[in-house]
C-alpha cells in the first residue's frame, strides 16, 4: 500500500510543494500546458485586499476600489459571504493565492483548480493569447500605478480622480473587439510615453486647426462624417481625438483602456474558464485518490466543496441567482468527455465529429478555440439541456404575458441553445454604442449611436450620468442617438458642455 | 518551475488608501448618515465606531446599460411545468422567471453599508462643531497608560542603559575585587624591600619567590575588567495608570413647548461634546438628566430627549433639584461635578434672580464647571442678564448663545484651554 501524502487537515509548505508536484505530474500526463506557477500564501485580510482590487496584484489608487473593499469587508464580517478560495492572475508566471485559513484538502483543490485549470486556460485559449500579454501585465500595471501616482503629485488627486471616474464609466467601451492590440511592454511604454504625449498633442491640434476649404462643404453631410467609419472603442477615440485633454490625461485614458482590454477575455470566457478549471480539479484530484495518494476524508471534503460549487438551483428556487457558470461549464466539459468516451446514437447524430473521438484532443480543441457564446452554440448537447431542464422565456413589453418559446424537446433544442449562447454574447448584453460623428465645423459636439437590439432602450438615468462623464473627457456637448435597425433615429439624449 | 511564497508577512492594509479616498469622496453623504446616527445614539455611547448606510444610487458607478422595455429572451434551468407556447403572468417582483434579467441591468435600491471606525466617526462628529485640531486630537485620544521611570533593572535593551549607574557599579566592583589583592601586593613589596635591604644569600631564594608572587598578584589585578556585563543597569519603566477619578455630569434642559426638535438636537450635541471631553479626563462618569418646565424631574436619557411638555418655565426648580442630588449622592470630595444647561432662554421673570442666588451661593462652589447655552433665543431675557452676574463672580461659569452647531465649541474653549495648559 502506498503512503498518503498527508493525513489530517493541517497544511505545511512542504506538503504544498509535494501536492503541487504530484498534481503537476498528473496534469502533465493529461497534457495540460501551463505557465510556471507562483503560489502565494496570504491571510484573509490580504485576500480581501486582493478581492477588492478586482484581481490586479498591483493597482492604482481609486475610491471605487475602496468602496469594493468596504463592501467585501462588511459582508465578510457579518458572515454573509465566504471569501473566494482562490484568486488567480493571468500572468507569466501565473500567480495564484492560497488563503492560510484553508485546510490541506482545500489548498490541494485550489492548486488543481487555479494552478493547472485556469493556468492552462490562460495559456491556451485564443482570446487570452490574442488580447493579453501574460509576460508583461505585471510590469504594465506597475507602470500604470507609478504613472498615476506621479500625475497625482503633479496635478492633484482630485483632478486625476475626475479623469479616472470618467474613464471607468466608459471602461466597457474601451476595448477593441476585432482588431488585435499591440503587445504591452512596460519598458517601452515608459520610453515612448513622453514622445507619444507630445506627438499626440500635435496630432490632435492638427485635426482642429485644419480650416476646411469651401469646396469641402459642397459634399452631402454623410460624406463629411468624422470618423469616416463608426468606431466601437470610445476610449480609444477620445484618447486620439478629444481636443482639450492634456497629454497626461490622454495617458490615463490609455491606461484604463489597456486594463479594460486585459480583462475583456475574462468577461467573455467565464463559463468556459470556470468549467475548465472545475473539470480539471475534479479529474486531477480523483486521479490522486485512485492512485492511493489521498484518503477518503480528504476526498469527502473535496467532494463536499465541489458539489456546492457546481450547485444549480432551479429558476423557481429562493436561491436562484441566474445560471451558475461553474455548474454550466463543468456540466458541458464533463459532457464532452462523455460524448467522446461513451457516445449515444443521439450524440452521433448531433455531434458526428466529437462522438467517439479522443476526449483529450477534443477538449483541448474546445478550450483553445472558443469563447462562452460560441462554446455553448457549438457544444451544448440535447442530453445536457434535458438534464438541466432548460427553457427559454420571452418577455415582450408589448404583450401582457410572458411566453415560453422553447423547452428541452426536439423542437426546442436549437432555439434554447441559440438563446443561451446569445445570453453570453457581450454584444447582446451591453448596449451597442459607437462613435458616429464629430461636428467639426460647428460646436464640436460628439454624436454616438446606440444601435438598438430587439427594441431594448438605454437606461435613461445612467445614460445621463455617463454622458456627463463623456462631456468631461470630450470637452464639448455629447449626444447619443438611438437608432432602429432600419436607420431611423428614434430618440436622442444629449448632455451639453457647460 | 513552481514557486511557493509566503506573503502573509506583507502588509495587509493595501486597501487603506482606497478606503480613505472613498470616505473623502462621499464626505457629504457620510456626514448626513453620521448626523442621523448621532440623533439615534445615546450620549454615553458616542465613543465608538458606527455602521453607516449610504443610498446605493448616490455612490453608483454609471455605465451604459439597458433600461426596462423591449424584447428580452432568457434561458432558465429547472423547468418542471411549462411546454412551448405557454403564456404566463409577468412576475411582479424581480427574481422569478423573466425578472432577473431586469434586476441585473437595473439599479439596486439597497443601501451601501459599511462601518466607520471610532476615529473616523468622531472626525465627522467634530467637523460640524468646528473644533480646533488640537482639541480634536486631545479628546479623541484613547486613554493610555503613562510610562514612568521606576528605578533600575538588570535587564533591558541597550538604548536604556544608564551609564552613570553602570559605571558606578563597575567602579565599586573593581574596588571590591582589587583591594584585597592590592593589600597583598603592598605587603609583598614591603617584604621584598626588606629582603633586598638585608641582602644576604639566604634571602636570594626568598626574593625570587616574592617576585614570582608579585607578578602573579599583579596579573590578577590586571585581569579584573573595567566593566562587566553584570555591572550594567538599565533604566526601568513601568506603566502607570492614570489616577482613578470620577465625575458626574448634570444635563439640565428646558422641555417646555418652545424647545422644538431642532433645538433639542443642538442641545444633544452640546451635551455629547461635554461628555466626550469628560471621558478624556475622568475614568468614570455618571450622567444625570434633569428636565424641567415649571417643576423639575430626574429622568433617563430616552425621556430626556424625546418627551415634550407644555407650560411655563421655572429654572430654579431644576437648580434646586440638582443641588439636592449633589448633596445626597455626590459629595464634593469624591466627585468632580460638571453641569450643562440648555434652554431657549425662557424663564419666569421673578425666578431669574432666585437662580442667580442659588448658583452663586449654593451650587457654584460645588462645581468644576457650569456651562449654560441659550439655543436660538428670540431675544435675551431676564435669565441671561442674571447669569451675566454669575459669570462676573465665578470663573468656572460659561454662557453662550447658540444659533448653530458651530457656536457650541466656544462654550468649552476655556475648559479645553485649562486642560491644554495642565
Amino acid at each position: 500500500m502506498r503512503r498518503y501524502l498527508s493525513e489530517g487537515s493541517e497544511w505545511t509548505f512542504e506538503l504544498i510543494d509535494r501536492y503541487t508536484e504530484e498534481i503537476g505530474r498528473l496534469a502533465g500526463q493529461y497534457g495540460l500546458d501551463t505557465y510556471p506557477n507562483q503560489i502565494e500564501v496570504i491571510s484573509a485580510e490580504q485576500m480581501m485586499d486582493a478581492y477588492s482590487s478586482v484581481g490586479m496584484p498591483v493597482g492604482y489608487h481609486h475610491w471605487s476600489y475602496g468602496k469594493q473593499f468596504l463592501g467585501v469587508e462588511q459582508r465578510y464580517r457579518r458572515g454573509h459571504m465566504g471569501l473566494a478560495y482562490e484568486i488567480v492572475i493571468n500572468s507569466n508566471p501565473c500567480i495564484a493565492y492560497l488563503m492560510e485559513e484553508n485546510t490541506m484538502a482545500m489548498q490541494a483543490l485550489v492548486i488543481a483548480h487555479a494552478c493547472y485549470g485556469h493556468n492552462s486556460f490562460f495559456k491556451g485559449n485564443y482570446l487570452f493569447r490574442t488580447w493579453t500579454s501574460a509576460d508583461a501585465i505585471i510590469d504594465y500595471l506597475l507602470f500604470a500605478r507609478n504613472y498615476i501616482t506621479e500625475c497625482e503629485q503633479r496635478h492633484g488627486e482630485e483632478a486625476v480622480e475626475l479623469i479616472l471616474d470618467s474613464c471607468h464609466a466608459l471602461m466597457n467601451y474601451g476595448v477593441d473587439r476585432y482588431k488585435r492590440p499591440s503587445p504591452l511592454s512596460a519598458r517601452e511604454e515608459l520610453q515612448r510615453q513622453r514622445e507619444r504625449a507630445d506627438y499626440l498633442q500635435s496630432q490632435v491640434n492638427d485635426l482642429w486647426r485644419t480650416i476646411p476649404k469651401r469646396g469641402d462643404r459642397e459634399g452631402n453631410p454623410a460624406q463629411r462624417l468624422y470618423p469616416a467609419e463608426p468606431q466601437e472603442n470610445l476610449l480609444y477615440f477620445i484618447e486620439k481625438n478629444a481636443p482639450l485633454l492634456q497629454p497626461w490625461q490622454r495617458e490615463i485614458v490609455r491606461i484604463v483602456r489597456k486594463i479594460a482590454q486585459y480583462f475583456y477575455p475574462q468577461r467573455q470566457t467565464q463559463v468556459m474558464n470556470e468549467g475548465w478549471a472545475t473539470f480539471w480539479h475534479y479529474t486531477l484530484l480523483n486521479r490522486l485518490y485512485d492512485e492511493g495518494l489521498v484518503n477518503e476524508g480528504f476526498m469527502l471534503e473535496i467532494l463536499q466543496n465541489h458539489t456546492s460549487v457546481i450547485h444549480q438551483p432551479p429558476y423557481n428556487s429562493d436561491h436562484f441567482g441566474g445560471i451558475n457558470p461553474y455548474a454550466l461549464g463543468f456540466a458541458m466539459m464533463s459532457d464532452i468527455r462523455r460524448m467522446c468516451e461513451s457516445p449515444t446514437d443521439e450524440d452521433h447524430d448531433w455531434f458526428p465529429d466529437i462522438a467517439g473521438s479522443d476526449w483529450l484532443k477534443t477538449m483541448d480543441f474546445a478550450m483553445r478555440n472558443f469563447k462562452d457564446e460560441s462554446f455553448i452554440a457549438q457544444y451544448l448537447s440535447p442530453r445536457l439541456m434535458r438534464e438541466m431542464k432548460l427553457f427559454a422565456v420571452l418577455d415582450d413589453d408589448r404583450r401582457r404575458r410572458l411566453e415560453i418559446t422553447a423547452i428541452h424537446n426536439d423542437e426546442g433544442y436549437r432555439h434554447v441553445r441559440q438563446m443561451l449562447a446569445a445570453q453570453y454574447n457581450i454584444g447582446d448584453r451591453e448596449p451597442n454604442i459607437q462613435v458616429y460623428n464629430v461636428n467639426r465645423e460647428g460646436d464640436r459636439s460628439l454624436t454616438l449611436r446606440h444601435l438598438q437590439h430587439r427594441r431594448r432602450p438605454l437606461d435613461a438615468n445612467t445614460t445621463e450620468e455617463v454622458l456627463k462623464h463623456l462631456v468631461r473627457l470630450w470637452g464639448f456637448s455629447v449626444r447619443v442617438e438611438t437608432v432602429e435597425p432600419d436607420g431611423r433615429v428614434i430618440k436622442t439624449q444629449e448632455c451639453r458642455a457647460v | 518551475m513552481n514557486r511557493v511564497i509566503d506573503r502573509r508577512l506583507n502588509g495587509k492594509n493595501k486597501s487603506a488608501v482606497n478606503r480613505r479616498r472613498f470616505i473623502r469622496r462621499f464626505r457629504q453623504q457620510i456626514r448626513e448618515a453620521v448626523a442621523d446616527a448621532i440623533s439615534e445614539r445615546s450620549i454615553t455611547d458616542i465613543d465608538s465606531g458606527e455602521k453607516i448606510n449610504i443610498p446605493a444610487r448616490d455612490i453608483g458607478e454609471p455605465t451604459f446599460r439597458h433600461g426596462p422595455g423591449g424584447e428580452r429572451e432568457a434561458v432558465y434551468p429547472g423547468n418542471t411545468e411549462y411546454v412551448t407556447g405557454d403564456k404566463i403572468k409577468r412576475p411582479q417582483e424581480d427574481g422569478g422567471a423573466g425578472g432577473s434579467q431586469a434586476s441585473n441591468s437595473g439599479e439596486g435600491i439597497d443601501d451601501f453599508a459599511f462601518k466607520l471606525s471610532r476615529e473616523e466617526f468622531l472626525e465627522f462628529f467634530f467637523d460640524d462643531l468646528a473644533l480646533p485640531d488640537l482639541v480634536k486630537t486631545q479628546i479623541a485620544t484613547q486613554i493610555e497608560f503613562k510610562r514612568v521611570r521606576s528605578g533600575y533593572s538588570r535587564t533591558g535593551i541597550p538604548a536604556n542603559i544608564n551609564v552613570i549607574r553602570s559605571l558606578k557599579g563597575a567602579l565599586s566592583r573593581r574596588i571590591a575585587l582589587r583591594s584585597p589583592l592590592e593589600q597583598r601586593l603592598l605587603e609583598l613589596r614591603q617584604e621584598l624591600d626588606q629582603q633586598q635591604a638585608a641582602g644576604d644569600a639566604g634571602a636570594q631564594a626568598r626574593r625570587a619567590e616574592l617576585e614570582e608572587e608579585i607578578r602573579r598578584v599583579s596579573a590578577r589585578i590586571n585581569v579584573i575588567p573595567f566593566i562587566d556585563t553584570f555591572d550594567l543597569r538599565y533604566n526601568n519603566r513601568i506603566r502607570q495608570p492614570r489616577p482613578t477619578t470620577q465625575a458626574v455630569m448634570f444635563c439640565l434642559m428646558d422641555v417646555s413647548g418652545s424647545m422644538d426638535e431642532e433645538r433639542k438636537d443642538i442641545a444633544k450635541r452640546f451635551f455629547i461634546l461635554l461628555y466626550l471631553f469628560l471621558t478624556r479626563t475622568y475614568e468614570r462618569i455618571e450622567v444625570v438628566f434633569i428636565r424641567h418646565h415649571t417643576s423639575a424631574k430626574e429622568v433617563d436619557e430616552e425621556e430626556f430627549f424625546h418627551s415634550r411638555e407644555t407650560g411655563g418655565t421655572v429654572v430654579s426648580s431644576a437648580l434646586e433639584l440638582m443641588h439636592k442630588i449633589i448633596t445626597e449622592r455626590y459629595p464634593g470630595s469624591l466627585w468632580n461635578i460638571y453641569a450643562a444647561q440648555a434652554s431657549d432662554g425662557d424663564n419666569w421673570n421673578d425666578d431669574s434672580p432666585l437662580c442667580r442666588n442659588l448658583l452663586i451661593e449654593k451650587i457654584m462652589p460645588l462645581l468644576q464647571y457650569f456651562a449654560y447655552v441659550e439655543i436660538k433665543p428670540d431675544e435675551h431675557q431676564s435669565l441671561w442678564r442674571e447669569y451675566l452676574h454669575v459669570k462676573a463672580r465665578c470663573a468656572n461659569f460659561a454662557q453662550q448663545r447658540i444659533d448653530g452647531l458651530t457656536d457650541i465649541y466656544p462654550v468649552f474653549r476655556k475648559l479645553f484651554r485649562k486642560k491644554a495648559a495642565a
